[in-house]
């Protein structure tokens, strides 16, 4: 099989899977399987390619002319390969807490759920695999349309409004930014085309950069830059598997990775170094890292402080891609898989605890290690990994941003990388401490969940393979820095 | 003499002369078979005549081989060739689709006097559009306009009177200044044939009565198109039409007119009248702004599901207007396009309607809360048209958004301050959109209001609703694959630019 093909069933074994999910909505043990099966086909399909792009391969399909002067054309080159390969490997493991979630839940419109969650994984294959601004927006816009309803899952008032302010930023910003800075790069560059080295040099001069770059970087709004991160903690009111591989996943790493890409790309990292006016960049996404994790500090809700703590992760991601440096770029990427492993694994951990014991909020999870050990010590590898505490992969991913700082003497960089290290210990260290070592405030004696013990068996399942994965990195990681590293051209 | 040089006149001649037929057949079944027959014969003779213009040909066919300025003359260009698509593709869907919904709102009795008004209609309305006469427009468009008072009073309640009565005096002062500045042309140049006109125009351009008389045709085909602030009109034509009825005349009717204000503007008088575009840059533009701010804006704010999307369809004239208004070639193609692509949408949206008319006497929002929880494939092909008229990508609206936006970056300081308003009306669409999602999708409380019988909510019958799904499933295939409306839309651009000083 081609590479060629091979990129387009990656799109289209998500999409027949909707439709495989759809038909067997009556049959839940089968609709399930359905499930699996694609996932486990995509992930087969997606890394089936990686061998490929390692020896220097960038296949390319074109599938036919979208728009005058622009087609629908895709291109696997490292930075997409690897936001493919780990949405789409995490996709099983997802897949499989789900099943254990939604039915340890006894949630409603299931089929709708699983439906929604293929499509919205096609869309993210097709973000990953875009060759021009015109397809990552395609594929942007219906990754957008199609988490709105597993975010307004519940259909409760609440939940609609939330949901309402997801879709309002989310469609707000692409359509009122994003596509007003690519109509004004293809009217500058005269293509749209994702190219080494980037298509603005000597397009664009002075201030004009700056602004474009706050088109795109704002435009982009699913990497949560403030002030338009506001969506992310509205999307807390999904079911929880949503939020782990959407919200921590595919949907907030398809924005930065979108941003990585337009900065790699379409700007080129040469020029923008060269270009004072897009030096703000830095200090945005620094002042992201440092406020969203002074709100995380006084939530009282698990999963909306897990969502701020994303939202500063996301910025170590646009803040090392803007420090433009080659290392810091490598630091961009692999950044993307570590807080990956390290953030699926606590909402798995929050959601856990939400089917075992409906506990949300953070005063009540005093002692609740002992009675869901394999829970917590999860959710203690990830949080480490959030601080970036060896041995988990948060160190990897922060050592090499930390180096491109350095490399680049930005010193705004490396004092935020230390405050947020601080911050994050702040937040989470606590957390690990209440629930492993203060005495259990126990619930009244009606309560169904008097004596809960672990959620059931496939949620633990995944939320340990997840963390297995978190420490694994840790010693194991050089395949993901050889294929970044051909992202910038040069060893790390 | 072939056949297929005879099309121009059969695509007027079939309708108009199937309708005295329709009348006639007592029967409500037969005479719904005619007319559709009769419309599904038009779309393929436009379909025909599409094939023979494609590429740049223009049509010119001399009625009873009067050869002009004496005779009768029709005239067809690329323009006209996509109008004529519009118009019977839109006539041909909504009949096939709702036979059921018509014979409910108008009522079995009445169905073949209605029928042959739907085809005076369209007869009226392809007459317009192939007609190189300017006389023959006027005739033409009374034939349309008679022929829809009739088709918006067959609405079941009593208002579709009022508002009728409305639309007609509007139309009909729209008709007569249209009239009044052809009989104008027609003193000074002694000719009413269109391209006649423009050559003889040149002698007497200096003359005050000529400005007046293209002043006249502006306002008068403004008000028929229902430009802002001419289109007060619309709305409660809209709303209490038949819902089929309003389906068939939102994609096509004002449209037509617009269409002969731009004829008219752009090989005629711009040609020869010194300053005549300025008309375009301190009066139509403006307005088109203003339009489309209102317009979205109205629609934010309006309660009947029906006046959301005629208030919309102010705005989406406001774009096709502010796209000729840029006066150039980018700019008229994002206008045609955007006749083409907003036709598909507000098809699919007020197909859907009907569906929802099968259910619901009312489109109150508040009676429709949680109706997507009942009705979910209906409500699904409504946020799918929905998306469209948004402009998401991978719908035809965004083709023509994308066009629009592309042409307004060429002209500079202002270009960017129309940009920024075509984006910031789009984020008005997504409000007004997502609104009746929430609602229809999430909102509770809203099924006691059943209108009659009282039993469940039910899905809309399988027929209405492929058909409907027909038109969402369009509006993104035009999305994809843009070729042809983007082809015509391009080539009549150059040769209506072609005529400019």
């Amino acid at each position: 099989m081609t590479a060629e093909t091979t990129i387009l069933l990656s799109l289209l074994i998500p999409a027949l899977g909707a439709v495989g999910i759809a038909v067997s909505s009556r049959w839940p043990n089968v609709r399930e399987s359905v499930t699996l099966v694609t996932a486990g086909l995509l992930m087969i399909n997606v890394w089936s390619l990686i061998p490929g792009i390692m020896d220097g391969g960038r296949p390319f399909v074109s599938l036919f002319e979208f728009l005058p002067g622009v087609a629908i054309a895709f291109r696997v080159e490292p930075l997409g390969m690897l936001f493919a390969a780990l949405a789409s490997g995490l996709w099983i493991v997802n897949s499989i807490y789900s099943i254990g979630y939604m039915r340890g839940n006894k949630e409603k419109h299931q089929t709708r759920f699983y439906i929604c969650f293929a499509i919205a994984l096609s869309a993210a294959m097709g973000i990953a695999f875009a060759d021009n601004l015109l397809t990552l927006f395609l594929f942007y816009e219906i990754l957008t349309l199609s988490t709105y309803p597993l975010v307004s899952h519940k259909g409760d008032q609440p939940t609609v409004r939330s949901a309402r302010t997801y879709i309002g930023i989310l469609l707000g910003t692409s359509i009122g930014l994003l596509l007003p800075a690519i109509l004004w790069t293809l009217s500058a560059a005269g293509t749209l085309t994702f190219t080494e080295g980037g298509i603005l040099a000597g397009k664009l001069s002075g201030p004009e950069v700056g602004l474009l770059l706050g088109l795109f970087a704002f435009g982009v709004g699913k990497a949560a830059l403030m002030p338009v991160h506001k969506w992310l903690p509205a999307a807390m009111v999904a079911p929880t598997p949503v939020s782990a591989l959407l919200h921590a996943v595919a949907v907030v790493k398809a924005g930065v990775f979108s941003i990585t890409k337009i900065i790699v790309y379409i700007f080129g990292i040469d020029f923008l170094d060269a270009e004072p006016s897009a030096a703000w960049l830095p200090l945005v996404a620094a002042f992201t890292v440092v406020a969203a994790s002074i709100v995380a500090l006084r939530q009282t809700n698990l999963k909306r402080l897990l969502a701020y703590s994303t939202i500063s992760q996301l910025s170590y991601i646009v803040l090392a891609a803007a420090v433009l440096k080659p290392l810091s770029e490598i630091g961009a990427a692999i950044h993307m898989v570590t807080h990956a492993f390290g953030k699926i694994t606590l909402f798995f951990a929050a959601g856990a605890i939400y089917v075992a014991s409906k506990k949300t909020e953070l005063h009540q999870l005093h002692g609740i290690a002992h009675r869901m050990p394999w829970t917590m010590a999860a959710f203690t590898i990830g949080a480490l990994s959030m601080i970036g505490v060896p041995p988990t992969a948060g160190f990897v991913s922060k050592w090499y941003i930390l180096g491109g700082a350095l490399e680049a003497q930005n010193y705004v960089a490396i004092f935020t990388l230390v405050a947020s290290t601080a911050l994050n210990a702040a937040y989470f260290l606590p957390i690990i401490y209440r629930a492993w070592v203060a005495p259990e405030r126990p619930l009244p004696e009606s309560s169904p969940y008097r004596n809960h013990g672990e959620a059931p068996w496939p949620m633990v399942v995944a939320l340990t393979t997840t963390a297995a994965l978190t420490l694994i990195f840790f010693i194991y990681n050089q395949p993901v820095l050889d294929l970044e590293a051909q992202l910038v051209g040069r060893n790390p | 003499m072939s056949l297929a040089s005879q099309l121009p006149a059969l695509q007027v001649a079939v309708p108009m002369l199937t309708a005295p037929l329709v009348a006639l057949l007592r029967d409500s079944h037969l005479s719904w078979a005619a007319a559709f027959a009769a419309s599904a014969m038009s779309f393929v003779l436009a379909i025909a005549i599409t094939g023979q213009v494609i590429g740049g040909e223009t049509l010119v066919y001399h009625m009873g081989g009067w050869a002009p300025p004496f005779g009768i003359s029709l005239y067809i260009d690329e323009l006209s060739a996509l109008l004529l698509l519009i118009i019977t593709g839109a006539a041909t869907l909504t009949l096939l689709a709702g036979r059921g919904s018509l014979e409910e709102q108008v009522g079995e009795a009445r169905m073949p006097l209605f029928l042959a008004a739907w085809l005076l209609t369209l007869a009226g309305l392809a007459g317009i559009v192939v007609s190189g006469d300017a006389f023959n427009i006027f005739v033409f468009m009374e034939i349309s306009s008679l022929a829809t008072y009739i088709l918006v009073s067959g609405g079941p309640q009593r208002r579709a009177l009022t508002a009728v009565f409305k639309y007609l005096i509007t139309g009909t002062v729209g008709a007569t200044f249209y009239l009044i500045g052809v009989g104008m042309v027609y003193m000074m140049t002694g000719t009413l044939n269109i391209a006649d006109m423009e050559v003889r125009l040149a002698e007497v351009s200096d003359r005050n009565v000529v400005y007046v008389a293209a002043g006249f045709i502006t306002i008068g085909l403004a008000l028929k198109a229902a430009i802002f602030p001419l289109h007060a009109w619309m709305p409660n034509a809209y709303t209490f039409a038949p819902h089929i009825v309003t389906a068939f005349i939102a994609a096509c009717s004002t449209k037509v007119s617009l269409y002969v204000l731009l004829r008219l503007d752009f090989f005629v008088f711009q040609k020869n009248l010194v300053d005549h575009e300025l008309q375009f840059a301190y009066l139509l533009m403006p307005l088109a702004v203003i339009g489309i701010l209102y317009g979205s804006i109205a629609a934010i704010f309006e309660q009947n599901l029906k006046r959301i999307l005629a208030f919309s369809s102010v705005a989406q004239i406001g774009y096709i207007l502010l796209g000729a208004s840029l006066i150039s070639v980018a700019g008229f193609t994002a206008a045609v396009l955007h006749f083409f692509n907003h036709a598909l949408a507000k098809t699919a949206l007020f197909l859907a309607v009907a569906c929802l008319g099968l259910q619901f006497a009312k489109m109150r929002l508040e009676d429709l809360r949680g109706v997507g929880r009942s009705m979910p494939w209906t409500l699904a092909a409504f946020a799918g048209a929905g998306l469209s008229l948004i402009g998401v990508p991978g719908t035809a609206g965004f083709v023509s958004k994308w066009a629009l936006i592309g042409a307004a970056m060429e002209k500079g300081a202002p270009g960017a301050a129309l940009v920024a308003l075509i984006l910031f009306s789009s984020l008005l669409a997504v409000v007004y959109v997502w609104r009746i999602v929430e609602v229809t999708w999430f909102g509770h409380g809203g099924e006691q209001a059943k209108a009659a019988g009282g039993g469940p909510i039910t899905e809309a019958p399988l027929w209405i609703l492929t058909m409907t799904w027909v038109a969402v499933l369009a509006n993104f295939w035009f999305g994809f694959d843009s070729s042809l409306p983007m082809q015509l839309a391009s080539s009549s651009a150059e040769e209506f630019l072609r005529h400019q000083p």
